[in-house]
């Protein structure tokens, strides 16, 4: 039935490009996760009044935030391309498509972070000062777990993001479902690979969605 | 035990100076309940993060047990906080934690192995009447129950001192009251040093020993609540004595119900301390042929003893007015004649 709807869908190729979109959504998520709590951390920790306030380092973090976020995806993979065959040994391929993918979001997700750290109650942080608490701590039994849900509901966001990056990457051959549409459906005129291939995002995308906002919600407890 | 000495703190912005803590010296004894009233702005709110430490003064010492709080280095200070515990008007509790994780967090920073954290954390959720409630989260308890989480939390690492900053402004009164009874049993049973600071003369009277009223950064007025309450010197202590008795009422009416009386004497009788307790009044009608009727009067009670005034109509005859009036004077309450009919 399908392959009559659909006549120029290849299942085992639609499924290969699924996978990698999974693959590069999942992979660079991760990276965007780490970099991006750093990001984070480092903007609000050295903000004024933050706990390890420093106007310098604030300055240099926020203009390299700024920067990167500036710079259009699809002009990101491009200028990357030397950094990318210098660290994964190719410039094709989902693997190829992670460095862009991590640097172009990361960014982002750590502007996100700070929001969310400033979202943090201040009389809370102070009660842990009061207590005798290192940075460290104040750090990781206070900030990051205070404000959790909004770090998770930004995680959810940027996760979206990136499904639409991992797209976009598939235009320079990064493989997944944006590669497919354009390769497979776009350039041979086959729009019901093209509608497929889209209707395979909107889902992926819900389903990012739908965790995320179950996760957000069970770790409310305010 | 807590000596300050000199104590300022300026803020300085490209506009003004401001000095939110001016020259402050205080002597706090241990065991004691030690009140600051002031209004907002007042500097109260400096002044006591200025003892832990959470705002570095400008100026000046704070002494805690021998220790000089501000010349510590901040592993120093950090060891030094464990022992100051402190709670806070909106009691800053940490929501993603349960009152039990809450109260063992203290207990986390200062390094307690987990079998005597979780003995200590069942020890306090007991002391602050909280059992029952262990695995609640904050959103789920009403606002004492979070400040008894709070006081738990302070008291967890057994400190010398506790700071109680506006710890009953976001109460209701009778919640207000159950706190403060916390704060005064514990005071009782473990001897510790409480410093507090609020707006609120109602909350000075029930459990402070001591006052100390501060006005722009200044101490303008402080000693024994008692003292503090019946002879106030300066305007703001007088504003914040009518807070708790009401405002001056010589003229509420009373001049027209004066002129109603044909015999007997007008008296008005000034309570101090302890005598309250004492069935003055009905010991003065048994003891004298005289009708005794009381016009108006106030009386409010603090640690130590009551603090008030009775306006009351002495009637009968001359002499015994006179007898009545002179064993009144006897006792420590000051007696008033304000009309002769």
């Amino acid at each position: 039935m399908l392959s009559e709807l659909f006549p120029n869908v290849q299942m085992d190729d639609l499924w290969v490009a699924t996978y990698e979109t999974f693959y590069m959504t999942l992979i660079s998520l991760v990276g965007t996760l780490i970099f991006g709590i750093l990001l984070g951390l480092l903007l609000y920790l050295t903000a004024r009044g933050g706990l390890w306030e420093n106007k310098t380092l604030h300055f240099i973090v926020a203009a390299i935030v700024n920067i990167f976020r500036a710079i259009p995806f699809i002009i990101l993979i491009l200028l990357l391309i030397p950094f990318t065959d210098f660290l994964m040994d190719t410039i094709r391929g989902p693997k190829a498509a992670l460095p862009a993918l991590i640097i172009g979001s990361a960014p982002f997700y750590g502007r996100l972070v700070e929001i969310a750290l400033r979202e943090v109650d201040k009389g809370v942080v102070e009660a842990a000062k009061a207590m005798g608490a290192k940075t460290r701590t104040i750090i990781f039994k206070v900030l990051l777990p205070e404000s959790m849900p909004a770090l998770v509901s930004g995680l959810t966001v940027t996760a979206i993001a990136l499904i639409g990056y991992t797209a976009v990457a598939g235009v320079i051959g990064a493989g997944g479902l944006g590669d497919f549409a354009y390769f497979y459906g776009f350039q041979r005129r086959a729009t019901d690979v093209v509608f497929v291939c889209t209707v395979l995002i909107v889902i992926i995308v819900f389903i990012f969605q739908f965790i995320g906002d179950l996760i957000t919600s069970k770790l409310d407890k305010r | 035990m807590i000596t300050i000495k000199n104590l300022s703190k300026i803020y300085r912005t490209k506009s003004n100076t401001i000095n939110a803590v001016n020259d402050l010296n205080l002597e706090i004894e241990k065991g004691e309940i030690f009140g600051v009233i002031g209004y907002s702005g007042a500097g109260k709110s400096t002044f006591i993060r200025l003892i832990n430490r959470l705002e570095d003064p400008t100026e000046g010492q704070v002494i805690i047990d021998g220790e000089d709080i501000t010349a510590l280095k901040k592993n120093k200070l950090r060891l030094s906080r464990q022992e100051i515990g402190m709670i806070f008007q909106h009691f800053n509790l940490l929501w993603s934690r349960t009152v039990r994780e809450n109260i063992a967090f203290p207990l986390e920073i200062a390094g307690v192995p987990k079998q005597t954290r979780r003995e200590r954390v069942d020890e306090l959720i007991k002391l602050v009447g909280l059992t029952g409630r262990e695995n609640a989260y904050p959103s789920e308890l009403s606002g004492g129950q979070k400040q008894r989480v709070g006081i738990a939390r302070a008291l967890a690492n057994d400190p010398k001192v506790l700071l109680c900053d506006e710890a009953t402004s976001a109460l209701d009164p009778e919640t207000t009251d159950s706190i403060l009874k916390l704060l005064i049993d514990i005071n009782k049973n473990l001897g510790l040093t409480i410093i507090l600071i609020t707006h609120e003369m109602h909350v000075i009277r029930k459990i402070c020993h001591r006052v100390a009223v501060m006005e722009a950064g200044q101490v303008v007025e402080q000693g024994e609540v008692l003292d503090v309450f019946s002879h106030p010197k300066s305007q703001v202590t007088k504003k914040f004595v009518e807070q708790v008795m009401g405002e001056n009422q010589q003229d509420d009416g009373l001049g027209d119900v004066i002129e109603g009386f044909a015999t007997g004497k007008i008296t008005k009788l000034h309570f101090v301390g302890e005598v309250t307790n004492q069935a003055l009044i009905s010991s003065v009608a048994k003891k004298y042929q005289v009708d005794i009727s009381i016009l108006q009067g106030k009386i409010t009670q603090t640690r130590k003893g009551a603090y008030g005034t009775l306006v009351v109509h002495i009637d009968g005859d001359d002499e015994e007015i006179n007898k009545a009036i002179d064993y009144i004077a006897s006792t420590p309450v000051e007696v008033e004649v304000v009309h002769h009919a």
